[in-house]
This record gives C-alpha cells, structure tokens and sequence, in this order.
C-alpha cells in the first residue's frame, strides 16, 4: 500500500515537472508584465528615468482629447463592422451548408483563403488598390462613376470606410469556418422538417440557424471584438492613422507615445491600462447578455 | 417554381461575386508583381514580364534575402520551442490531473484576456535589461509559452488511451519515455495543427518586431514590405513582388494543409 502511494505521489511530482516550465512561461512573460504596466501607469518621466506621479496619467488621459479620437475611432469600427461581417459570415456559412451546392469545396477555399495572408500584407495591398492612382479608382474613372479619382486615405469617411472594407474582407472567411463547423451539429430534420411546413429560406435562417449558432456567434462577436480595439498593423500600413488621426487606433496612438515621439512609457502604460480594461468589460457584458436572450 | 430557380440563380451569382471579391485582391498582388509600375497603374490584368527587373530593384534596394531568412529561423525557433514546451505542459495537466494542477490552468488561462498593447511595454522594456534586443531569442520568448497551445495539448491528451500509458508503465518505460514514444507521434495531427498555427502567428508578427528589432541586420519581412511603402513615390511592381514574397510561405501552408489550419482556428471553440 505504501508503495503504491509513493509511486503515485511519484508520478504527481513528474508532472508538476511537466508543467512548470510553461507556466513559469506564462508568469513572466503575461502575468509579471501586466503588473509592471499597472505599477508604470502611476510613474512619469522620459525614457527610464521614472517616478511617482499617482494618478497624474489618468488624470492627463481623461483631458487628452486624442484618446478619445482613437477610442471613438475604434468604436466606430467596432460597431459598423462587426455586425456587418459576422451577418455577411453567417449567410456564406449558411448558404455553403447545402450539401447539394455546386463547386462547395471552391467557394470555401476561396472565401477562407483571405486568412492565409499577414495583416500588414493585405493592408499594404488594400492601400495599393485604393491609392489615387490605384486600380480602384481607375475603374470608377473609366467606368464613369466618379468625375475624379477618390483620395481614399485623404479623407476622414472614406478613410474609415477603408479600413472597413479591408478588416471584411480580411475576417469574414475566418469567421464563416466557425459557423460552418457549428451548423454541421445541427440536425438536418429540423431544416427538412421546417420545409414541408413551408418555411421560406429566410424564415428557416432567422428561426432555425441564428438560434442554434447563438453560442458560436456570441464567441466570433467576442473575438472580433478583442481584435478590433487592439487594431494596429492595418490603421498603420494602410492609412498610418491619418488623415488628422481619423483612423488612429487606440494601440497605435501607444504606439506612438512609447516608441515614435520621446517614450513616455508611463503615460502610455496608463492608457494600455485603458485597454485591458475595455476587452475585460466588453468580453463580460457580451457574456452576460449572451446568457440572457 | 419560377421563384425558386431564381433564388438559386442568385444563389450562385452571390457565392460566385463573393469568391471572386476574396481572390482577385490576392490575384492582383500576384499579377502586379510581374509588371511594371506604369502598367499596373493603368489597371493591366495580365501577367507581365517585369518579375525579373522588378526583383532586380528590390534586392538593390533591400536586404529581402536577409529579411527572409530571419523570418524563417524566428518562426522556426518559435514553432519548435513552443510545441515542446506547450506540449509536455499540456498533457502534464491532463494525464496527471489533480485540484492544484486544474487551478492552476485556469489561472493560465486568464492570460488570454491579455492584450499585447497592454503589456508590450514592459515586456520591451525587460528584454532590453536582459541585453536581447535585435535577437531571435528576444523575438520569441514571450510567445513560447501560451495557454491556447496548453489547453490545445491538454484537450487532445484527454484522448490519449490510459490503457498505452499503464502498458508501457509496467514494461518499465519512465514518465518522460512514455510522453516522447508514445503521446508525440500518436499526436501528430495535433503537432500539424499547432505549428502550422503557432508558425503563422510568428511570420506575421508585425507590432513586437517593430519594437524590438532596431538594427538593420535583424530586419523581418513585415517590417520590410512595411518600408516599401514609406517612400514619397511608389514602385507598385517592385511593392507587390516584396508583398507576394511575405505571403507565399503561409498561402501555401495554406492551399496543402487547408483542414488542418481550420482546424487549428476552431480548436478556440473548444
């Protein structure tokens, strides 16, 4: 009996041995730093020279009004984008569901091939295609559409609409593959069932598929989510910000303050702060709410 | 009857446009890369014959093999270390499951909610003390160790026969043999779906090279497709080859291994 006992307690240790060194891992590189920022967000000075400063950084980041461009820049992204993608998403997810459709393996190679390529290569291709002189703008011209090429990045709407049109094309193959995986759990009856009583395509959509997958889409609207207010390789390759900062994100304007103008690590940790905070409460109303409809 | 031909009609003109939008940017980069700056202005379509000068300019005026190779050893260096280390820790929490070990993950896991913005700072500011800018092992250290690749390990050990483990326990094989002779290679798809995650993930690194690679010697592709554009005047041949260059590791990883990098994004669901 004591054997056995030891030889387990044995086994216990071995894997304590297992998992230490990826969680010590995770400590240093996630946990510790984390701390560090919290702690950094009441010091101020340049560069590493640093000291106390309390709360002067939350109180300096409440009258900062080019947070809040980039805050409201990210919202504005946030709430036209989103819903417009994971909808686009749902119906492609839907439509490619029908095991009878013609070229089916083509469409969702092609859909999901978008996922396939880095951030900042899309986004230097998107700025390629929308330049003045850009492919775009030449078929708008040639086709008559527009008298004079649009300057996409020049203006603050079309900017954003820029942005908009690059993060869609970019995520809606990435999420369309989450709800395709989720609608082969639901049983076909319920779909041939909905048929024989008469149900029109959208009716079975909105009654059968939007309520089955409500756990999937409440999980792709929460990435989606976490990846918008951390926005940064597209606003910076593809607009740098501009114009006048109407697509600054709220990552880049870190960005800015810690590593392009002279590093104000302080100021710019109080604002990561901001950050960690807005995915945490965001991600737990989405949660809640989620629970409740 | 009539209607539903025509739904089915515009079924397909839908899917058709839709396939066709998510390719043709990726099309375009492709075919632009083969001409000249003037033609691709002027909305050329079709394979040219500019590949050869446009490289030509790109490597004069780039280090691209440099970038390249940098690229591949940060993200081989990331790929092996993480699957080592994630792995081992993984089916260390499932096959010796116990109260602590289940606490712990969770506290792990709550590193999820971290977003880098956030920690990035410090994060730059400790690999400057340990003196480890400009270097691989600066690139890839704070992401060796991620509770999405643990739990991935974890859930897939959850799989793993106890009966092979209690064989090879009485045939005397240590705890470590049985976790490399036997859990690696029954695993393997898993490995597939990780590294091919974990190896995307660090070629497209952009933001944490940005801070920490300051030297010219220590230059990535994303941050060198990101200098193609800085310039007042653009070479869109010249931009969109270096572009296409940074993207055809992953699209062919990609076009062979389509299942496995799907699977690998819906292992989050689980």
């Amino acid at each position: 009996m004591g054997q056995v006992l030891t030889l387990k307690r044995r086994q216990n240790l071995i894997g304590w041995l297992f998992i230490v060194p990826a969680s010590v891992l995770i400590f240093i590189f996630y946990f510790y730093p984390i701390v560090r920022a919290a702690l950094l967000s009441f010091q101020t000075g340049v560069g590493v020279n640093l000291q106390y400063a309390g709360l002067f950084n939350y109180q300096r980041l409440l009258a900062d009004n080019v947070l809040k461009t980039s805050i409201t820049n990210v919202f504005i992204f946030l709430i036209i984008q989103v819903p417009v993608m994971l909808t686009l998403a749902l119906i492609l997810a839907s439509l490619l569901n029908d095991p009878n459709l013609k070229f089916r393996g083509f469409f969702r190679t092609a859909l999901f091939l978008p996922c396939a390529t880095s951030l900042v290569s899309y986004a230097i291709v998107f700025r390629s295609l929308f330049a003045l002189d850009g492919l775009v703008n030449f078929v708008l011209t040639s086709l008559n559409i527009v008298e004079r090429p649009i300057n996409w990045i020049g203006n603050p709407w079309t900017a954003r609409a820029l942005i908009i049109i690059a993060l869609t094309w970019r995520w809606t193959g990435y999420n369309m593959v989450f709800y395709l995986a989720g609608l082969q759990n639901i049983d076909r009856s319920i779909y041939e069932a909905a048929l024989i009583d008469g149900a029109s395509g959208f009716t079975r959509f909105t009654r059968i598929t939007v309520p089955l997958l409500k756990p999937i889409i409440l999980l792709t609207s929460i990435m989606s989510t976490n990846g918008t207010l951390q926005l940064f390789d597209e606003t910076m390759n593809l607009t740098n910000g501009g114009p006048a900062n109407a697509t600054l994100s709220v990552s880049q304007y870190i960005y800015r303050l810690s590593f392009q103008y002279s590093p104000r690590f302080g100021y710019a940790a109080a604002i990561s702060f901001v950050i960690f905070v807005m995915v945490a409460v965001l991600s737990f109303i989405q949660m809640r709410v989620g629970d409740t409809r | 009857m009539i209607r539903r031909r025509l739904a089915n009609v515009f079924k397909y003109v839908f899917l058709f446009a839709a396939a066709l939008l998510s390719i043709f940017p990726l099309l375009w980069m492709a075919v632009s890369a083969t001409n000249s700056s003037v033609d691709v202005v002027t909305g050329r379509l079709l394979p040219g014959t500019y590949l050869l000068e446009n490289f030509r300019k790109l490597a004069e005026t780039h280090n691209i093999g440099l970038a390249m190779w940098n690229s591949f050893r940060n993200a081989l260096a990331a790929t092996a270390a993480s699957l080592v280390v994630c792995s081992i820790a993984g089916y260390g929490f499932e096959i010796y499951y116990d109260k602590g070990k289940d606490f712990l993950m969770r506290i792990l896991l709550l590193s999820m909610m971290i977003p880098f913005a956030a920690i990035m700072i410090p994060l730059f500011m400790m690999v400057g003390k340990m003196g480890l800018l400009n270097t691989t092992t600066a690139f890839v250290l704070p992401t060796v160790s991620t509770a999405f690749l643990i739990f991935l390990f974890r859930q897939s050990a959850r799989y793993f026969p106890p009966d092979i483990i209690e064989a090879a326990r009485l045939e005397g094989m240590s705890e470590l043999g049985i976790f490399f002779r036997m859990y690696v290679p029954i695993m393997r798809s898993t490995y597939v779906t990780a590294g091919i995650i974990t190896f995307m993930n660090a070629w497209n690194n952009y933001l944490w090279p940005l801070i920490i690679m300051q030297s010219k010697d220590s230059i990535v592709m994303p941050l060198l497709i990101s200098n193609l554009i800085a310039g007042y005047v653009t070479d869109y041949g010249m931009v969109m080859l270096g572009v296409t260059l940074s993207v055809l590791p992953t699209v062919i990883i990609f076009l062979l291994l389509q299942n496995s990098f799907a699977e690998g994004i819906l292992s989050s669901m689980r």
